[in-house]
């Protein structure tokens, strides 16, 4: 049920992008068709769910006492960045062999997942949070469907707005800012529900 | 006749980068109008957000930026010829992660109360990707002097940006500038406007405090520099 729970959380609550403000470059920048969107909506979702667990064994297993009783959680950073490295770029070789066209349209922002902040963020909530494995499993998951989920959205504003009589400066990026903090403060009306407060058994106090 | 075809070329290519010339000088005078990294290029737009509440830490990100944006473009410059592509952003990121620690320690030496109040910040520049950025776009393919002045620009770029939404959201969030009282009803205020009838009328709007304020304020800042100059209007 947790699992359920997290991942609800994670990815209409605190949505990485529209309540924390995580891995707004890419998603500034490829949200100008949908179809590109999708496609490194996927990718995101690919790498957070994946970065997530190995970065959970990570810091439990090695960092945390793990080696030796030693304290190594200094290393947290360089290692967590380590792993999502590998994986984007795993991620990039993939891509670049079945699908050209999508390689071409990402252009520099597919290696920038990388430095992408809503994974190396989301790995960061995952050790001050104390997920278990399941949860920063979730976590992942839930976050990288609600990454998707915005950048799907900007898209399809962004595809419809074109036709719309903006004054010239505001074309393109500027109204995608504009909407980007409207969403935004939408969300933040949000924060703070807990689904798991919600089943109606025994309210909070 | 390959090596006959290549030689010249690369003298040539070589030449005119090592004085200050005109191409060096768009290299920094580009990035801080026509090709700026935040308000064109889309990069580290996440820190744009999270440091500008206020002045002085806004500041000193962008001078921390500056540095590691052109060390790491020299260095990665220097290495472009010997990275394998597969490995490629483990090196870059390791690169950009050492240089980042020596800010940090440089920070922690030289004044502990900012470092206290900062080190969160620093260590996100790590992911802040207009560095990762200038890396793949630029210093992968020139040569580490250009390198260096693309890192220089791109970091003053960012920076100037940085510092107008920082210096805005801190004036009309917490009526303040850098940390002195300036404007809104207090009793701690430098200028004492508290009871005069120009500023003293002024509640600080908290909404300037949270990030969907800065989005409208750089939305701002992308009109009014789009309505001068005409060429940037996205027209797609």
């Amino acid at each position: 049920m947790d699992f359920i729970n997290i991942f609800i959380k994670a990815a209409f609550i605190e949505n990485l992008v529209l309540a924390y403000f995580l891995g707004m470059c890419s998603y500034l920048a490829v949200s100008k068709s949908v179809k590109t969107a999708f496609g490194l909506g996927l990718a995101v979702i690919f790498v957070l769910g994946i970065t997530m667990p190995i970065n959970w064994l990570i810091n439990t297993q090695l960092l945390d006492g793990g080696i030796m009783g030693m304290d190594l959680t200094f290393l947290r950073f360089i290692l967590f960045i380590a792993v999502i490295a590998s994986m984007v770029q795993l991620v990039e070789m993939v891509i670049e062999k079945l699908s050209p066209a999508l390689y071409n349209s990402l252009g520099i922002f597919l290696p920038l997942i990388t430095v992408n902040c809503a994974i190396l963020g989301g790995s960061l909530f995952m050790v001050t949070r104390e997920y278990t494995f399941s949860q920063s499993l979730a976590f992942g998951l839930g976050g990288g469907f609600g990454w998707f989920l915005a950048i799907i959205a900007i898209a399809a504003i962004r595809e419809k707005i074109r036709y719309s009589n903006v004054p010239p400066g505001l074309r393109g990026l500027g109204m995608a800012f504009l909407l980007t903090g409207l969403m935004g403060m939408a969300f933040m009306s949000l924060m703070g529900i807990d689904p798991a407060a919600l089943t109606g058994v025994a309210g909070p106090k | 006749m390959a090596d006959v075809a290549t030689k010249p070329s690369s003298v040539a290519v070589k030449e005119p980068t090592f004085p200050f010339g005109k191409k060096e000088k768009r290299l920094i005078t580009d990035p801080l109008g026509d090709n700026n990294p935040i308000t064109i290029q889309v990069l580290g737009i996440c820190s744009a957000l999270a440091v500008t509440t206020q002045v002085v830490p806004s500041v000193i990100i962008s001078i921390a930026v500056i540095f590691v944006c052109a060390f790491s473009n020299v260095l990665i410059s220097l290495l472009r010829s010997h990275i394998p592509k597969q490995v490629r952003m483990i090196v870059q990121l390791v690169v950009i992660a050492t240089l980042v620690t020596v800010v940090e320690l440089v920070l922690k030496a030289a004044s502990y109360e900012v470092y206290k109040q900062l080190s969160v910040f620093i260590g996100l520049i790590i992911t802040n990707c207009i560095i990762m950025g200038r890396l793949e776009a630029f210093a992968m393919a020139n040569n580490p002097w250009r390198s260096f002045l693309d890192g220089i620009g791109n970091g003053l770029g960012y920076g100037g940006i940085l510092i107008i939404v920082a210096i805005l959201r801190e004036l009309f969030g917490k009526g303040s500038f850098a940390g002195i009282k300036l404007i809104g009803p207090s009793s701690e205020y430098a200028l004492n406007t508290a009871d005069s009838a120009l500023l003293g009328w002024y509640a600080p709007n908290n909404l300037f405090v949270f990030p969907p304020a800065a989005m409208f304020i750089i939305a701002v800042l992308i009109w009014i520099q789009r309505s001068y100059r005409k060429n940037l209007v996205d027209i797609s």
